[in-house]
């Protein structure tokens, strides 16, 4: 803050060594990001390279060197035993996905913004049932299905990734509609707005981001699920593709260079997911979806 | 926090949101509208056999079978349900979830002997005497097999076939130039030969994670204290505290001595590779190394020369002694079709299917009429051991004790491993032996 | 009852998923103490009430004292590592970089990645083969000259499970990140201007203003990381399989329950771990809910 009085006199850049520091640190700042980016990306580096390798060099002696010889036939094998269980992911995940989100985005809105009396005590409720451990339910809950005669397949794992999924997905949209300013609320009431018409003239479309971000954990998480997918799916022509990446390995004789490229192939409907919506995964989260 | 709502957007979400209300009502519709699992079950037959043969040798065998069946059976084709893992221990998790689910395949894989206690306890198979009588398999399977695998007067699986598991493996031109001039057979040169092989900068004995270390471990009791005995351990009244166990368990610990120091990150295959590479001289583990030695390449394996750069003799101090182990198939009580389930049965223990499946798979059948041209030169050597040798059934695969006790014996094992405590493992496998016994 | 008709219709919307988790998770959880409970110790179902016989067995198991140490030390060391390595990226990030979108992208994709995939992928980074069989890790730092940081990885007597997490972290540090970054750019830049104008350095000014805001995102990234590690299954079987030597509770029970056929100790471990978790949850919940109360 100058003040002058004369003519402005041309001053030499008082901030140059300041600059030349904040240069220096932004420097230091790439090369540690970038640091961090490559630690990250290693293990991908001898996911894909190895996945191209062939027989006799797919051992960890070998593990860092390029192929020597480029082959794509752990690629076709790992096609060939996961490309009739991807059909089977998708089935799954997508409308267990919607399902889930939608199921999130009306419990969420109505335990931060139509309360009812124990509304705090009913999320708590929810919240709890995200950290008990699968397996020792794994029995009575094929059991309830049994005897339910719930249709079998797909169907029950859908069922099961929904139930299972109503804890996040109420945790993520809670806290974001919690941001949602009060004199919204009240216009809405003013308005003398039921629920219904509340929430879909009000929250719905502002609910964008909360969406993204409750999609894209479901989906991860129900595309990589293996626990509930190899108990509840007792018919192999019906497993999704995590479980068919289990069994490309095989019992005895574990092909490395398959594996990996199994591993890749398996992975990359949720590459693909967090690389094209991973901005709005951000957006949402900064927009309060997953914050305490 | 602001929230801009561009028209565009809510209209898409509102639309977004009642396609998710249609499809949430459409699908429970669907669903039920499809075909229940017990409608299929009675329209059409399937023959559901469950099992882990999902690569190598076993899936290649398991296909030719599969072929053969579905030739004979065009009313009723093979549904091949398996599951991948570890031997067998996803396969069994989710078949102890089916079978406690009422929901079970016409037949499953289960290693003969005690491992198939817990089925029987729980009442879920069925005996198959019937068959056994029928197509004269207590005839042509050896006599002590099948008292091994008969209980309480009853058997209940047919064995495909016979894998052996203590062979010494080794590599003929390590040992050259380690200086070792004869596989040693008994206790003494072994030692002196593993000394030879450190001496000259190899692995000594190449060994892999926990369950081969068992495999080992049973591999040495049986040497240490003889086939006999070794069958006495496993009834009641068994005494674990004998002096002979305790010495098998110091030379347990003596042999860990010359073994790799990451085992446990290794496979058996891992394990074995080592000694076809040239940096291990001996590997003990079962024949089914033989199968990853000799198979081809494009099914994962090593494509060795059996004999020239790879060999192989009974365990030390267990010439004589076939350590078995078997892959035998069963009938579940409430199989959906019953009358297929017995059919396959009947056809696994045909020549036929047992000079099939075998030879690719990379075992011996449990009949005694095997054609012998057929199978490779180890598996010849096998065939004509299986005619003489004495019977001692393998613990690491489930013939001489149930799940229970083997999962206790392989606890006290992991402690074991770390701290090196001979009095505390034996006196954890004598807790053990009087829990199941 | 006017009030009841505001908010009846929000109680009504709900209720379909307070039943649904009263039956699938309490109701099953219920299931679980009651086997805990009882006699069901082999493959033959049995339902006879037996106290506590099931968790005094554990007690005295020497193995669950092996995996109880696992399992602390892989947590401890997962949160500490998810929570630096995250907090640091989204530092060096939240002033905005050029590329950020990019640096972004790659940090948070680990997750994108099931456990399986990882584990298959890190079993071969942290191979623990000595001398001239070393590969992985330990042949790159033999490249780069730190030769001396070789060692035996997950497979290490003392410090196997810390090597365990590293995994983990990998696949779960960008989210933390995500979190912190959101946490970050939620502090309003006039609160960080008055404190400069106050003549804060900027060490001061992330000390007492950033900082503070960022509990409740640690806390909640705390217990989400704390409770994927409790349960932590599929990684660990992909590098270390079932053996004892990387054996935590969640495998544990797999054993019980499915070799051992011991169901009643198995559904123990399931109990124990539940109380553990509770333990850390409840006071949490409580908490953020008496501080939104406040706010």
């Amino acid at each position: 803050m100058s003040t002058s009085t004369a003519a402005p006199i041309p001053v030499a850049p008082v901030r140059a060594p300041r600059a030349r520091r904040r240069g220096r640190v932004r420097l230091l700042k790439y090369v540690v990001l970038l640091l961090f980016a490559i630690v990250i990306l290693m293990p991908v580096y001898v996911l894909i390279v190895t996945s191209f390798k062939g027989g006799g060099e797919i051992d960890p002696a070998h593990a860092w060197s390029i192929p020597h010889l480029w082959t794509v036939d752990a690629w076709r094998q790992a096609w060939n035993g996961l490309s009739p269980n991807l059909g089977n992911s998708f089935k799954l995940v997508i409308p267990a996905t919607l399902l889930s989100t939608l199921l999130g985005s009306l419990n969420g809105f109505v335990l931060s913004k139509w309360r009812f009396p124990g509304a705090d005590f009913v999320f708590t409720f929810f919240l709890f049932g995200m950290f008990i451990p699968y397996q020792a339910v794994m029995i009575p809950l094929t059991q309830l299905f049994e005897d339910v005669n719930f249709p079998a397949g797909i169907p029950r794992l859908v069922f099961a990734h929904i139930v299972y999924g109503i804890p996040i997905t109420a945790l993520i949209f809670r806290n974001y509609y919690a941001t949602i300013p009060e004199d919204l609320m009240e216009a809405a009431r003013m308005d003398r707005a039921g629920m219904f018409r509340t929430y879909w003239s009000v929250v719905l479309p502002i609910s964008a981001p909360a969406f993204v971000v409750a999609a894209i954990w479901q989906f991860t998480s129900i595309w990589n699920d293996f626990l509930f997918a190899v108990f509840i799916i007792t018919d192999p022509a019906k497993w999704p593709v995590t479980v068919a990446l289990n069994n490309v390995t095989g019992s005895f004789v574990t092909p490395y260079n398959v594996q990996m490229s199994a591993a890749v192939l398996a992975s990359l409907p949720t590459l693909i997911v967090y690389v094209l919506l991973g901005r709005y995964f951000m957006r949402g989260l900064m927009a309060g979806a997953l914050k305490g | 926090m602001p929230h801009k709502t561009p028209p565009r957007r809510a209209t898409v979400l509102r639309v977004a949101l009642l396609g998710l209300v249609v499809l949430m009502l459409a699908i429970p519709a669907a669903a039920y509208s499809g075909k229940s699992k017990h409608a299929s079950a009675t329209a059409s037959c399937q023959l559901q056999v469950f099992s882990w043969w999902t690569g190598g040798g076993e899936a290649a065998g398991l296909s030719k079978l599969i072929t053969i069946w579905n030739n004979n059976n065009p009313t009723c084709k093979f549904k091949n349900e398996t599951v991948a893992g570890g031997a067998g221990t996803n396969a069994k998790a989710v078949l102890a979830q089916r079978l406690a689910a009422h929901n079970p395949p016409d037949s499953f894989q289960g290693h003969a002997g005690a491992e198939l206690r817990d089925y029987i306890k729980a009442g879920q198979i069925e005996p198959i005497d019937f068959i056994y009588k029928q197509y004269g398999f207590n005839k042509i399977m050896p006599k002590s097999l099948i008292s091994q695998i008969t209980f309480n007067g009853h058997l209940y699986s047919v064995p495909v076939n016979i894998h052996r598991a203590n062979i010494l493996w080794y590599n003929p031109k390590v040992l050259k130039s380690a200086g070792i001039t004869k596989v040693p057979t008994t206790w003494a040169a072994f030692i002196a030969a593993l000394e030879k092989a450190k001496a000259a900068g190899v692995i000594p004995l190449a060994l892999g994670e926990q369950w081969t270390q068992q495999h080992l471990l049973e591999t040495v009791m049986i040497a240490t204290i003889g086939p006999a005995r070794w069958a006495a351990l496993w009834k009641k009244g068994a005494n674990w505290s004998a002096p002979g166990v305790t010495l098998a368990l110091n030379r347990f610990k003596t042999l860990l001595g010359y073994t790799n120091s990451d085992a446990a990150s290794l496979t058996w295959q891992d394990a074995g590779k080592l000694v076809a590479d040239g940096q291990a001289a001996f590997n003990i583990m079962g024949d089914w190394q033989d199968g990853y030695f000799s198979g081809t390449k494009a099914g994962g394996n090593l494509a060795l020369k059996p004999g020239v750069d790879y060999g192989w003799t009974a365990v030390p101090g267990t010439t004589g002694v076939y350590d078995w182990l078997s892959d035998s198939f069963t009938l579940p009580k409430g199989a959906p079709h019953r009358d297929a389930a017995v059919k396959w049965l009947a056809f696994l223990g045909s020549k036929k299917a047992q000079d099939t499946f075998n030879p690719v798979k990379g075992s011996i059948p449990a009949r005694q009429d095997a054609n012998a041209k057929l199978y490779g030169p180890y598996l010849k050597w096998a065939l004509s051991q299986w005619k003489k040798d004495k019977l001692a059934g393998s613990l690491t695969h489930g013939v001489v004790a149930p799940n229970a006790w083997a999962a206790d014996i392989g606890t006290a094992l992991g402690l074991f491993l770390a701290s090196k405590d001979v009095t505390k493992f034996q006196s954890a496998l004598v807790t053990a032996a009087k829990k199941h016994a | 009852m006017r009030r009841i008709r505001r908010w009846g219709p929000g109680l009504l919307l709900v209720s379909p998923s307070i039943l649904l988790i009263a039956v699938f998770v309490y109701g099953l959880i219920g299931w679980n103490i009651k086997v805990s409970l009882s006699d069901w110790r082999t493959a033959v179902p049995s339902s006879k009430y037996k106290g506590l016989a099931a968790y005094r067995d554990l007690q005295s198991d020497p193995a669950w004292s092996v995996n109880l140490h696992h399992i602390l030390l892989f947590t401890v060391t997962f949160i500490v590592g998810a929570l630096l390595v995250g907090l640091t990226l989204a530092f060096l990030l939240e002033k905005g970089v050029r590329g950020e979108g990019f640096f972004r992208s790659v940090y948070l994709f680990p997750m994108a990645v099931s456990f399986i995939a990882a584990g298959v992928v890190w079993r071969w980074l942290m191979n623990p083969a000595p001398g001239n069989r070393a590969t992985g890790l330990n042949v790159v730092f033999d490249k780069l000259g730190v030769g001396f940081l070789a060692n035996q990885w997950y497979l290490g007597q003392d410090w196997g499970m810390a090597a365990m997490a590293l995994p983990a972290i990998w696949a779960l540090s960008g989210y933390v990140m995500a979190l912190f970054l959101a946490g970050f750019r939620g502090v309003p830049e006039e609160l960080r201007e008055a404190a400069r104008m106050d003549g804060a350095s900027e060490f001061r000014v992330y000390r007492h203003v950033v900082f503070p805001h960022l509990r409740p995102v640690t806390l909640s990234a705390l217990i989400i990381l704390g409770h994927i590690s409790i349960k932590v299954f599929d990684l660990i079987v992909a590098i270390g399989g079932k053996q004892l030597i990387t054996q935590v509770p969640a495998v544990y029970m797999w054993i019980l329950i499915y070799d051992a056929r011991d169901y009643a100790k198995g559904a123990a471990i399931a109990t124990l771990l539940l109380i553990g978790i509770s333990a850390l949850i409840i006071p949490y919940l409580v908490y953020t809910v008496r501080s939104e109360r406040r706010a």
